[in-house]
């Protein structure tokens, strides 16, 4: 798959079951944005083959758009428009529409049904543009980078949006680059970096932490020790028995674990330099 | 629902938001009442020497109404049709069943419905500076506004793909159209405009339908459907409409 002339990613496997949350996540510049494009259909590619709800999206039709929602990285809304009035303009697109008073419930703007979007703040209208995408109440909906420049608290209301697709039986296919996001909302994550794919799993299993090397570091002589071990407890043991025998405490000993954001970090710094997939 | 009715619905909803927007009321509807107060207070008592001898107000009516029909079709549509693409609005909407006809269609439809508005508010208004309104003329008047008002929406539509962000929208659909107002005997009338100045706007499509329109609307000339002049119009509405389908895009071109 490639636009121009540089490639902007290349054998990218995807599989996304029905009814799940599926987290695509990757710095920016890895290559979300043009995926997730091919996937709704907005873009041609060069190369492969994709499937969405069974069909390809380059050929899809009125009957396929019925069947999916999206949610563009940065779409605003109509400003002059009323959140209710925006969502029955999109009910008229489709044949089946969810109930615009539905629809506000489930994105939590009942007290501003009546408000303009322009009288909107930055989080609630991006839960109208979530909105927008749920009005045909479709099988597969896309969010790209929903909660990017969101406040914490904004963030907060956006994942239990989210998370409250999932109990409608709702498959979703959310683009972040934030590590935390995909770990609170879904079942299964893949990283890319560089237009590759780098890691996948759960997140419990590409969070594990057991997996990571392990930091220990102490001062010797004056002089700061650092050690990195995938042992980390036979390491530690003969660090501190060989202390124990010399009579040189380890001062300042410390032992981290990795974290979440260093895997995260690491896997696409990794891809960045052009390492390995 | 069916096209039509998709087509009524989205109209519904482009209404809405064009009499919700300053931008769209001041400059569509306010600007040129203002435009044709201000002459015909300036210029009233005075005569035009056009079509042996007219009152400056007879000929502003038919002048303003031209650039209003041209400001509702070509002007509104560039502007809104670049503001809603950078904003990823067209992108959202392409994204949904909605044929894109549809969408364009309703967009037109409210211009064309903004530009009849003009058309019975700026006569009313002539009427009271004793323009009056040429009742008998109404089929021609209507016919030329149509043909007028569906091409200069094709070029509006055809001229978005030049415009490469929201901010240069006003510059650009203001440069072109402001000279040509000038050029075409619009503000100024065209008996005190040099013959090379008409000359050279009658390149341009602003200048036939202004004259088509002028011959519509006021009785003292020849035939009341200008049909050389609206034959014009409609081909620049053909090219523009051709450059449209090959170059429009629903996606932003900035961020």
């Amino acid at each position: 798959m490639s636009y121009g002339a540089t490639e902007a990613v290349r054998g990218i496997d995807l599989e996304v079951d029905r009814g799940e949350i599926f987290a695509f996540l990757g710095p920016n510049g890895a290559g979300k944005t043009t995926t997730v494009e091919i996937l709704e259909g907005y873009r041609r590619r060069t190369g492969g083959e994709v499937k969405v709800l069974g069909e390809d999206p380059e050929r899809a039709g009125r009957d396929w758009r019925e069947r999916i929602g999206i949610v563009l990285q940065s779409g605003r809304l109509d400003p002059y428009l009323t959140v209710r009035e925006s969502l029955d303009l999109y009910a008229g697109y489709f044949r089946k529409p969810r109930p615009t008073e539905d629809v506000i419930a489930l994105i939590g703007l009942e007290g501003k049904a009546d408000e303009r979007a322009s009288r909107l703040s930055g989080g609630q209208q991006r839960r109208l543009d979530v909105g927008m995408a749920l009005v045909g109440d479709p099988e597969l909906l896309f969010l790209d980078e929903p909660t990017t420049g969101f406040d914490p608290s904004a963030r907060r209301q956006a994942w239990d949006v989210i998370a409250g697709l999932r109990d409608l039986g709702k498959t979703v296919f959310l683009t972040t680059h934030y590590m935390d996001e995909a770990q609170r909302l879904a079942n299964r994550v893949t990283i890319i970096a560089a237009g590759r794919v780098v890691a996948r799993g759960t997140p419990q299993d590409l969070g594990d932490r057991e997996s990571g090397e392990t930091t220990i570091r102490y001062r010797a002589g004056g002089q700061e020790v650092v050690v990195q071990t995938m042992t980390p407890v036979e390491t530690l043991h003969e660090l501190t028995t060989k202390a124990l025998a010399d009579g040189e405490p380890l001062e300042g000993l410390e032992v981290t674990r990795p974290s979440l954001e260093d895997v995260y970090l690491e896997l696409t710094a990794e891809a960045a330099d052009g390492g390995a997939e | 629902m069916t096209g039509l009715a998709l087509v009524g619905h989205q109209f519904r909803y482009d209404q809405k938001a064009f009499w919700r927007n300053p931008a769209s009321v001041f400059f569509t509807v306010m600007f040129p009442v203002i435009l044709f107060l201000i002459l015909a207070v300036v210029f009233s008592g005075e005569d035009v020497d056009v079509r042996g001898g007219i009152e400056a107000t007879t000929y502003y009516v038919p002048a303003i109404m031209s650039l209003a029909i041209i400001s509702a079709t070509m002007q509104t549509l560039a502007m809104t049709l670049v503001i809603a693409r950078e904003d990823g609005r067209l992108k959202r909407g392409r994204g949904t069943p909605m044929p894109p006809w549809v969408f364009i269609a309703g967009r037109v439809g409210n211009s064309i419905v903004v530009a009849l508005m003009m058309l019975v508010l700026l006569a009313a208004i002539g009427a009271l500076f004793g323009a009056d309104v040429p009742w008998d003329r109404l089929p021609a008047i209507l016919l030329t506004l149509v043909i007028g008002a569906a091409s200069f929406c094709c070029l509006g539509i055809a001229l978005t793909a030049a415009i490469p962000s929201q901010d240069a929208a006003a510059a650009i659909v203001n440069a072109m159209l402001l000279p040509l107002y000038f050029l075409s005997g619009v503000f100024i009338p065209e008996d005190q405009l040099p013959d090379g100045v008409i000359a050279f706007a009658d390149l341009f499509p602003v200048r036939h339908f202004f004259d088509a329109f002028f011959d519509a609307y006021v009785p003292a000339g020849g035939s009341a459907v200008s049909w050389d002049n609206l034959a014009i119009v409609a081909l620049w509405g053909v090219a523009g409409l051709l450059l449209a389908i090959r170059y429009f895009r629903w996606t932003p071109k900035t961020g």
